[in-house]
């Protein structure tokens, strides 16, 4: 098998009520790999990870997943794209009327006629793999935000998907559960031998984890590379970015009148 | 919660449903006395229904017996064809009268069948010949009325 | 200006209502479409009933049972005055089962089943569950709405007539037991009244509208609420105050169709 990629993004635009949200985005994402995808809050992140997900249509452009367009699929074509497709919500996103167990098997209810013990035992491994065996007949009330992250990734990868996107898998997390799910997104994507795409804002955990990252700002790709060449470069906006400082290509001020104008001071 | 329990409130909750409807059908409603299936037809022309209605009882000697099916107006006689169905255990001579009746000064309308002494039975789809309109409270003024008027001058 | 200004209001929100309308239409066309697994899967329905009919059963029996025994203390005090006390087995009957039954029944459901599904679905919405199980290639129309949908349906019956028989039942115990109406005509007046087709079955027909009607407007608020808790309470709301007044507008209407001139 050539070593093609499993999602392409070529020359991807949006609009969302005449505001460009993305404009010319162009990715790659590898069978196999772990990509990151960076940026600062609201430069459309989520709604790339839509686009690959086939619920937003784009305005031109195309998301190619397995050798097929996204946006040109009838409604069958989707569900049977995202059968392939796992995705790990910001919060979990657990359904709150279910058990663990019952959450982690809803998907194997749904699309397979598999008997009840078979669901059982891949239940029990799915939750063995995140280390929440123990947990199966809690409800998602009485999980912790940690738990719960962790719960939603075996729920994601209950059917094994070629593809897992993590929109913002670390946010919200103490520093022992984001080492656990850093590791797990990791250890998760190698044993299916899937593809993840990881949303995030989160430099340093993902840094560790990801194979290649993209950085976005307001619609558009600003750099790319791989962690180690990121680290190396010292331009403008990654190096914000990377360290996180307060004033740059990214200023501080959001755009507006004259500061004397808007006090209402006379020059 | 477990699924039994589940079940079984839920097949409590529609258990109940199912017999509070059936109570309404057979103790407050009248499914449980008056049946459709055993039944048979008379018709009866009326000159005058006064406030008959479809489903109004029919009885006799103060017994429900019947009701009324549907009330039309004949146009080659002018009359009233009132359809009946009686219950098929009550069987009627043919030379029955019917009577337009009101259950108390101000109560509703039904029918009150008074039997004869003929030997042979009303069959399904006779018509009863006797019949008495409806009393129409003008017509009884009027006539009262009159009958006034007329007194002083026969005594005079 | 300012007229044109108050027109162009007026036209907006007319626009506004008929469009959601026309998005309400679609959602309920897609609910029947997609109804098929609710009844493939019917513990599904199964576990909706449970939530919708048997959490109301306590409210529709104690409200069934005071409504009842408020008509019988009523129509008692206005009865007698025409001397027919007798008639007051078919007064609360007849009161009971063409109107009170089902509207009550229904304004309850609405505000005890109806606004929790609301802000269920619109919770589910805002914590992306129903996002979630659209990537999971579920479709949250036949598997979240689709179940609730039916559910409500079948239980509305149910619980009017439950609510019907509680109150007759109040009725009784306060004419006959307590005040001392004859307990034979109370019944016997009551079943030659009260006609099976006309008016056991037309209240049947009511509620079944009515949980058809409430359940739809609760689950579409649910579904199209916006995603934040603010969201979610104000559809919660309008829940409550769409369906109350789409009862008693809709309880106008159809008693206009079914008891007019009969």
């Amino acid at each position: 098998m050539p070593p093609s990629a499993l999602v392409e993004i070529r020359d991807l635009n949006f609009t969302y009520d005449k505001r460009p949200v993305l404009q010319g985005i162009n990715m790659t994402f590898p069978r196999g790999k772990l990509v990151a995808i960076m940026g600062l809050s609201g430069c459309g992140k989520t709604t790339l990870l839509r686009h690959v997900g086939g619920v937003l249509k784009p305005n031109k452009g195309y998301v190619k997943m397995d050798g097929q367009v996204m946006h040109e699929l009838d409604q069958a074509g989707l569900y049977a794209m995202r059968r392939k497709m796992g995705m790990l919500f910001q919060f979990g996103a657990l359904f709150t009327d279910m058990s663990v167990y019952d959450n982690v098997a809803f998907q194997m209810r749904e699309h397979t006629n598999l008997p009840e013990d078979i669901i059982h035992s891949l239940v029990v491994m799915k939750l063995n793999a995140v280390g929440l065996r123990g947990a199966q007949n809690m409800m998602p009330s009485e999980l912790s935000g940690g738990m719960a992250r962790r719960v939603a990734l075996a729920r994601t990868v209950a059917l094994d998907p070629m593809l897992i996107m993590y929109d913002e898998p670390f946010a919200g997390l103490d520093p022992i559960s984001l080492t656990v799910i850093g590791d797990l997104i990791r250890r998760l994507n190698d044993a299916l031998g899937a593809t993840s795409i990881i949303v995030t804002h989160d430099i340093q955990e993902s840094l560790k984890i990801v194979d290649y990252v993209y950085f976005m700002a307001s619609g558009v790709i600003v750099a790319e590379g791989t962690p180690d060449e990121l680290r190396a470069n010292q331009t403008g906006f990654v190096r914000q970015f990377m360290h996180g400082e307060m004033d740059g290509p990214v200023p501080f001020h959001y755009p507006g009148a004259d500061y004397r104008q808007d006090l209402n001071l006379r020059a | 919660m477990e699924r039994t329990t589940l079940d079984l409130w839920v097949g409590m909750f529609v258990v109940a449903g199912i017999a509070s409807l059936v109570f309404l059908a057979m103790k407050v409603g009248n499914l449980g006395t008056y049946n459709m299936s055993n039944t048979y037809e008379l018709h009866a022309y009326f000159s005058n229904v006064g406030g008959l209605k479809p489903k109004a009882s029919i009885k006799d000697a103060g017994v429900l017996v019947g009701r009324v099916v549907s009330i039309n107006l004949d146009t080659n006689r002018y009359e009233a064809d009132v359809v009946m169905h009686i219950d098929k255990r009550y069987q009627f001579p043919k030379d029955t009268f019917a009577n337009i009746l009101t259950s108390g000064l101000l109560g509703e309308q039904y029918i009150g069948l008074m039997p004869g002494g003929d030997t042979e039975m009303l069959k399904n789809g006779d018509r009863i010949k006797q019949t008495q309109s409806a009393m129409v409270l003008e017509d009884l003024i009027s006539k009262f009325m009159f009958s006034k008027a007329a007194e002083p001058a026969a005594t005079k | 200006m300012a007229f044109i200004k108050t027109i162009r209001g007026i036209g907006h929100r007319v626009i506004n209502a008929v469009w959601r309308i026309g998005v309400a239409a679609r959602f309920f066309f897609l609910t029947i479409i997609y109804s098929g697994n609710s009844f493939r899967r019917f513990n599904l329905i199964i576990k909706e009933l449970f939530s919708s009919g048997v959490m109301s059963l306590i409210i529709i029996i104690v409200a069934g049972l005071f409504v009842g025994m408020v008509l019988g203390l009523q129509g008692y005090e206005t009865l007698k005055r025409y001397g027919s006390e007798s008639a007051l087995g078919v007064m609360v009957a007849l009161g009971l089962v063409r109107e009170l039954g089902p509207v009550m029944a229904a304004l309850l459901f609405a505000s005890r089943a109806g606004s929790a599904m609301t802000a269920e679905i619109g919770l589910m919405k805002a914590t992306e569950q129903i996002s979630a199980m659209e990537m999971m290639a579920v479709n949250p129309i036949a598997r979240i709405v689709a179940p609730r949908f039916w559910a409500g349906v079948i239980s509305m019956p149910l619980l009017a007539a439950l609510f019907s028989a509680v109150g007759i039942f109040g009725g009784y115990l306060v004419g006959v037991v307590q005040i001392g109406v004859d307990e034979g005509s109370f019944w016997s007046q009551m079943q030659a009244a009260v006609d099976f087709r006309e008016d056991v079955l037309n209240g049947v027909i009511k509620s079944l509208v009515f949980g058809t009607v409430v359940t739809l407007i609760a689950l579409f608020e649910g579904f199209d609420a916006p995603p934040t808790a603010e969201g979610v309470s104000g559809a919660t709301t309008r829940t409550v105050v769409t369906s109350s007044l789409a009862i008693l507008m809709l309880d106008f209407v159809l008693t206009a169709i079914m008891f007019r001139g009969a």
